[in-house]
């Protein structure tokens, strides 16, 4: 596949708003699943450190 | 174990998208719209997927009375839920140009969405009961229940006449595509997987951290656990 330059391929052949809508949605919702599920992870590891050291 | 597959998950997704935007040649009827392929059927894959594996560990759960096997079923169902938000979203997006419309309430789009609202039950049950071993085995029941969806999904396109197409890719025929628009789409569906286990076992070891904080075993781990 030869894209003829940068403006050809965000274009997309006129499909650009489906196409990139359809990736930048994924990207965005993935990302934020990766924040939240590392966020979880930090908090509960907080937390257990935290009884630790109470509870020791 | 998290980070070979996030490694592998990034590796792959930027192989399967230069394959697929790159390699892959214009679809002759299509455009390039089809180009949304290299999202929606690896997510509609995992999507279905992910129900089945966390239906396994629910039924484990159930039977064996063993808590991992629940927390796995726990971990498993944001991201079940995502990967059916992305199948259906990027559907939507590539009917418009396709057949002229987002929505259309035909088998296999309304089956999927269904696939949503049981991932979305599943966790609002998990979440609405306050002692966690009842909440794993009330979420089992309906993880259980749900798993009929799932064929119907699938043999959704083959039953009924819908406006989606059939499989273009099946274990018993040859691919009806592009030997290129296919690896993209492999290797864009081996990236999903491998984000799915990266992402779960993460939220695993998170519930497990918050479930048994309070046991000896976790007090004994050091910091780092």
């Amino acid at each position: 596949m030869v894209w003829g330059g940068w403006s050809e391929f965000w274009a997309m052949g006129g499909y650009g708003a489906f196409v990139w809508g359809a990736y930048g949605v994924t990207v965005a919702v993935l990302a934020v699943e990766v924040w939240l599920v590392r966020r979880r992870r930090r908090l509960a590891r907080d937390e257990a450190a935290r009884i630790r050291r109470r509870g020791a | 174990m998290i980070p070979w597959c996030a490694a592998a998950a990034i590796a792959l997704c930027a192989a399967g998208l230069y394959v697929g935007f790159f390699v892959a040649p214009t679809d002759a009827t299509q455009g390039e719209s089809y180009r949304i392929i290299f999202i929606h059927v690896p997510a509609a894959w995992m999507s279905m997927f992910l129900y089945l594996v966390l239906a396994f560990w629910a039924g484990v759960g159930l039977a064996l009375n063993t808590r991992l096997s629940a927390m796995m079923a726990s971990a498993i169902a944001p991201t079940g839920a995502v990967m059916t938000f992305v199948a259906l979203w990027s559907g939507a997006l590539w009917g418009r140009p396709t057949w002229g419309t987002y929505w259309v309430w035909d088998a296999r789009l309304t089956s999927e969405l269904i696939l949503l609202f049981l991932y979305f039950g599943f966790m609002a049950l998990q979440a609405a009961i306050d002692d966690p071993r009842r909440a794993d085995k009330a979420g089992a029941v309906l993880a259980l229940v749900g798993v009929v969806n799932v064929p119907i999904i699938y043999f959704s396109v083959k039953w009924w006449n819908t406006l989606h197409q059939g499989a273009s890719v099946s274990l018993t025929k040859a691919p009806t595509m592009a030997a290129t628009m296919l690896a993209g789409m492999i290797l864009m569906a081996l990236a999903f997987w491998m984000y799915a286990v990266a992402v779960t076992l993460v939220r695993v070891r998170a519930i497990i951290l918050e479930r048994e904080r309070r046991s000896d075993w976790i007090k004994e781990l050091a910091p780092g656990a």
